[in-house]
């Protein structure tokens, strides 16, 4: 299978502090990647990087089906626009905005405005929680209706790769289970290629396909998730289970 | 009972200009928190501009207004893009410096291109229109009308459009804009246009009342700031009745209580003690959020 990003000698700094060393990894497409890693592994800050909020050096080249593009250097939004739709963590929900203006906001970029309001009917059909509360401010929803929301607002650009930061993150095990579900679905109906970053390590190795261990800043080690599960020595010294 | 009904209509005209100031100001404040002390200044310089239109090129009252609010919205959107996007992330002293230097300057331009005599500025409700009442003159009327469309307008644009809902969600929370895909700045470029583009209808719409020099608006910028802190800076609807509110104190007061050589204080009042009792204005909420 192709490769839909491939990331070269990443690094990523906060002012002058350097968070990310020469990282590469490789998304293929329509299928789903995590990294993993303890806290301050740098997780958060790689998604933020291919999204380019932090400042990076390194090669960040996405397959847009039209030819190959350069990401490094580019403002986020135009990330954005080349398909690259990002569930950060604290979800980025506009939580003074109704459910459904989210919903729009998503799709915000996108010209095809039948198309887009076919896509709104669809999210209500996937989560019909978010339907009962369309015009309720996002802000009032539960933790999980928000997350679903804010998922629901990534898929809306249609985008090519979704990154997603911790959906897990402060939510009651049920939900999780829910939310990690209707993830795989979207990824096997959709064919929506993924890059989660994860805490939970055993979830996201269930879900994803390959999997990339951080630690401190570096990749540690990589290679399909059925192999890092198995490997004793592996879940024990990085995964803690 | 006559005379009361009399000060209170003429109340809710000047409010309506107030208002309108107000709003322009919220327009700006929502998504940078800062106050354009330029405002009233960069109005006084467009209604110059429909002035010039209207007096020595000859132009038809209608056209110069429309002309003025397309330049004044142009104007605004470039002071922004050239003057405010370099310092976007500078502290807010320097932004206030920097509104204080616009200020100067769209004084100085008003007066130097303009001079500073007084000049009057027709209205384009004549006083023998059947718009007059016992109440309303025809002027008062016709702009109070003028003031409501531009506000329907706006409600419109913000509630209906996608770009009126981007500029919405660029204010609110600018980071996750970005991640869908909105041009943030470019946002605040669309708002300060907009804010100069309502800033010069009420320039327009006052200038037949208190005549037209260099120093128009400076008094009304203040009234329409204490509208805006009165109703809650970060709310448009509550500007817009904050500075009703604040026309008619004003009017009520300035007859009946104070006398009109110390209605200003009314405005200055009106800051202090929203700002010290109640600084989130009647209508202002704090945003609420999940940790």
């Amino acid at each position: 299978m192709a490769d839909l990003l491939r990331v070269q000698k990443l690094c990523a700094f906060y002012g002058a502090t350097q968070v990310l060393f020469d990282i590469d990894f490789a998304i293929e497409a329509g299928k789903i990647t995590t990294i993993l890693g303890a806290n301050g592994a740098g997780k958060t800050t790689t998604l933020r990087a291919l999204c380019q909020i932090v400042r990076t050096t390194g090669s960040l080249e996405l397959d847009t089906g039209g030819g190959n593009v350069q990401l490094a250097g580019k403002a986020t939004e135009s990330v954005v626009r080349l398909g690259v739709a990002h569930v950060p963590d604290g979800r980025g929900t506009f939580g003074a905005l109704s459910v459904e203006d989210n919903l729009k906001l998503g799709a915000y970029v996108r010209k095809d405005r039948d198309e887009v309001a076919r896509d709104i009917e669809r999210t209500y059909q996937r989560f019909p929680r978010l339907a009962e509360r369309k015009h309720q401010q996002a802000g009032t929803l539960s933790g999980g209706e928000q997350q679903m929301l804010a998922i629901s607002r990534a898929l809306m650009l249609r985008p090519k790769l979704l990154l997603l930061d911790e959906p897990s993150f402060g939510l009651a095990p049920l939900i999780v289970a829910e939310i990690f579900r209707i993830m795989r679905k979207i990824n096997q109906e959709d064919g929506v290629s993924m890059l989660l970053v994860e805490q939970n390590a055993s979830l996201a190795l269930d879900l994803a396909h390959h999997a990339y261990l951080l630690e401190t800043g570096r990749v540690a080690l990589s290679g399909p998730s059925e192999n890092i599960k198995n490997d004793e020595s592996v879940r024990r010294a990085y995964l803690g289970y | 009972m006559e005379a009361l009904l009399h000060q209170l209509f003429s109340g809710l005209a000047n409010g309506i200009i107030y208002g309108s100031v107000a709003l322009a100001l919220v327009m700006i404040y929502q998504s940078t928190h800062h106050i354009n002390f330029a405002q009233g200044e960069m109005a006084t310089f467009s209604t110059f501009i429909a002035w010039a239109l209207i007096n020595e090129a000859g132009w038809s009252y209608w056209a110069a207004f429309f002309f003025t609010v397309a330049v004044s919205f142009a104007a605004g959107l470039v002071v922004q893009r050239v003057v405010l996007r370099p310092i976007e992330k500078a502290p807010v002293l320097t932004n206030v410096i920097v509104f204080i230097g616009l200020l100067l300057i769209f004084n100085a331009l008003s007066g130097m291109l303009f001079d500073h005599t007084i000049k009057a500025f027709d209205s384009p409700f004549p006083s023998d229109s059947p718009l007059a009442t016992v109440y309303f003159s025809a002027h008062q009327l016709g702009s109070a009308g003028v003031l409501l469309l531009v506000l329907l307008a706006l409600f419109g644009f913000f509630r209906y459009t996608s770009v009126g809902l981007a500029m919405r969600a660029a204010a609110q929370n600018p980071d996750s804009a970005r991640l869908v895909g909105i041009r943030v700045s470019w946002m605040l470029g669309l708002g300060w246009g907009l804010a100069a583009a309502i800033g010069a209808v009420a320039g327009m719409m006052v200038a037949p009342i208190v005549f037209l020099d260099p120093n128009m608006m400076a008094g009304i910028l203040l009234y329409g700031f204490a509208g805006a802190l009165l109703g809650g800076i970060d709310n448009p609807l509550g500007a817009v009745i904050g500075g009703l509110v604040v026309g008619v104190l004003e009017n009520l007061l300035g007859a009946y209580v104070i006398g009109t050589e110390l209605k200003l204080t009314v405005a200055l009042v009106l800051i202090v003690g929203t700002l010290t009792l109640r600084p989130d204005g009647l209508f202002g909420k704090k945003v609420v959020t999940r940790v």
